[in-house]
């Protein structure tokens, strides 16, 4: 409204502004401006912006083979400086070159887990929520074993079994998520196949899994994309925990929890070893929890007070 | 009640079977088994065959699994591998430690969570409400093992306050383990308690309470905390899960013989009989949390009560 009434006052250069105000916005566009109005949802989305670009950038900021992984025993132990920026590790690397390219890990793992556990608990969940009855019940039950352990030991099981490579460890967040995103996927699914558009494809004679993929999941993407933006965070967060105990990224490859592990013999004389990576850690996840609160705002107009 | 207990703590069973048997299937596929991991250097295929044998490895997987589950129910958790002596023995040393910080933490995450979350829902926009929301947004952030170093640095290292690692000091080792531990935790107590806890203030009963002249300390925590209440229930009890898996985190950090750390040993040695002792009881645990959050329930909410009375009339 407010806008609008700044944009009347002042005279309208072109034929094609002045329709512009008459047109009817689009859902998206809607959506878009509803959360740029969640200050902190912004906040969240620029922070989670910029770490995304340094991990892409990461190969044109800092050099792998020559810096990240490359011992420098003369510079070791380093306080931040002008040369090291935020100083040097217990081997001499660079510290900030190390987090940079340990953002590229994190957030390829963290994302591709979550897409693992997305399309698993979209098949389970979406079979459960729309079928109900026996096959809900079954694959429900299933599920119910599976939360019934932490996910971070359900994760630590699996890359027990098969060691800890990164296609391992992806997989195994990956599972040790599905359950959850299972549960969401199912209610949201039976909160919309009672609808009438869903009947009308029924009644039309569409097929189940076309009902389903076409009719029934676009219309739960709300409360999926919330809750894909908050396990990412999980995700992220299991990866740097996984490799802090060690059964995780394994050194040289740099990582933010294997950085805080081995820096930790050192922190008592050198504590800026542990600041860095574990900020770049907080930073991260409360750049996408900010972004979760705020798509669930944006998204689901209920919960707005 | 008592036939809805005893049902639900059979439901347990199911659970506990299908548990085992995959992490006994994900174990038995993992390559190097217990004797290489045993024999270490010394290792030959004649000396590991011998060793196979003797722990029964050399049998078919379904065999060994119902032979672990046959002496599981007669309450042996079996012999470790590593150390070739009663797993139950190990767990039980290692489960006082752990119990120790999980339940100071939770004492912690309650006493100190749900009095800022009420407090700072009823003045929504004081600054001690805002700072409360600052708070619980960066508890639910925090990395946990950083917090713990962070912690160590300043009341170990500098300050010289609390010990940092071990449990031999009584309380006073336990408070950064329990601070550590719980934080995530708290956070998410203190959000849950805010936001169920404005919720019921504008309900209609609060206002009918206010305006036939109830005391507004007695609308707040007799009318209002009671509805209130449910949601921040649900989130403790969920969350005993995920304060287990911290254990893990938090024992690595301070250097606690707990459970968490047993259970990254015994996976690291293929010690298969440990690793199962160890998710065993973290399963019942949780269940049995989750448990006692629906008879919570029905203690707190005369509704859900009122249901458990019908079931067991009709059956």
């Amino acid at each position: 409204m407010e806008a609008q009434a700044t944009a009347a006052a002042r005279p309208f250069t072109t034929k094609k502004e002045f329709y512009a105000q008459f047109r009817k916005k689009s859902i998206a566009q809607e959506l878009w401006l509803r959360f740029l109005k969640n200050k902190t949802a912004v906040i969240g989305l620029v922070i989670f912006a910029i770490i995304v670009a340094v991990a892409i950038l990461a190969p044109w900021l800092t050099d792998y083979k020559g810096v990240v992984v490359k011992m420098n025993i003369a510079e070791r132990l380093q306080a931040p400086g002008a040369q090291h920026w935020l100083g040097t590790d217990e081997l001499g690397r660079d510290i900030l070159a190390r987090m940079i390219y340990g953002a590229r890990v994190s957030l390829l793992i963290g994302i591709s887990a979550i897409l693992v556990s997305l399309v698993v608990g979209l098949v389970l969940g979406g079979t459960a929520g729309y079928y109900g009855g026996k096959i809900d019940a079954v694959i429900m039950r299933a599920m119910d074993v599976f939360l019934s352990l932490p996910d971070v030991l359900l994760a630590l099981a699996i890359i027990a079994a098969f060691g800890n490579t990164k296609l391992n460890l992806t997989i195994a967040i990956g599972l040790s998520f599905a359950p959850k995103f299972s549960r969401v996927v199912r209610s949201a699914v039976m909160g919309v196949r009672g609808n009438e558009y869903v009947e009308a494809a029924r009644s039309i004679g569409a097929l189940d899994w076309r009902i389903i993929a076409r009719h029934v999941l676009p219309n739960c993407i709300g409360p999926i994309i919330v809750q894909v933006t908050l396990y990412v965070a999980n995700a992220i967060l299991t990866i740097a925990a996984l490799s802090f105990i060690g059964l995780g990224i394994q050194p040289p490859a740099p990582e933010w929890g294997n950085m805080l592990a081995s820096g930790r013999t050192y922190m008592r004389d050198f504590p800026h070893i542990v600041m860095a990576p574990g900020l770049a850690i907080f930073f991260t996840i409360l750049a996408l929890n900010l972004l979760g609160d705020g798509l669930r705002d944006t998204l689901d107009p209920r919960l707005k007070h | 009640m008592a036939r809805y207990i005893i049902r639900r703590l059979l439901a347990l069973i199911p659970v506990i079977l299908v548990l085992t048997f995959i992490v006994f299937a994900i174990l038995s596929w993992t390559p190097g088994d217990a004797s290489t991991i045993i024999l270490g250097s010394e290792y030959t295929p004649e000396l590991g065959a011998k060793i196979r044998a003797e722990l029964g490895l050399d049998r078919p997987l379904v065999v060994q699994y119902f032979h672990y589950i046959w002496n599981l129910l007669h309450g042996d958790f079996g012999m470790s591998y590593v150390t070739r002596a009663p797993v139950f023995d190990q767990l039980s040393v290692r489960l006082a430690n752990t119990a120790w910080i999980v339940i100071s933490a939770m004492i912690l995450c309650v006493s100190v969570g749900i009095p800022i979350g009420i407090s700072s829902a009823t003045k929504p926009n004081s600054i001690f409400s805002q700072g409360a929301m600052v708070f619980g947004l960066m508890g639910v952030s925090m990395p946990i093992f950083w917090l713990g170093l962070l912690l160590i640095l300043l009341f170990s290292v500098k300050l010289g306050w609390l010990p940092s690692s071990g449990l031999d000091n009584g309380l006073r080792s336990l408070v950064l383990p329990a601070i550590t531990l719980g934080f995530n935790y708290m956070a998410n107590i203190m959000r849950t308690t805010r936001s169920s806890m404005m919720e019921a203030i504008r309900q209609d009963f609060i206002r009918t309470a206010r305006a036939k002249g109830v005391s507004e300390h007695d609308v707040i925590y007799d009318h209002a905390l009671g509805n209130a209440l449910m949601p921040t229930i649900t989130i403790i009890g969920m969350n005993v899960g995920t304060l287990l898996g911290g254990v893990v985190l938090t024992e690595t950090v301070f250097s606690i013989p707990g459970m968490g750390r047993l259970l990254v040993e015994a996976i690291n040695q293929r010690d298969t009989p440990c690793v199962l002792g160890t998710l065993v009881i973290m399963a019942i645990t949780v269940a049995i949390s989750n448990l006692i959050v629906d008879l919570i329930y029905a203690y707190i909410d005369p509704r859900i009560r009122a249901q458990y009375g019908a079931k067991a009339r009709k059956a």
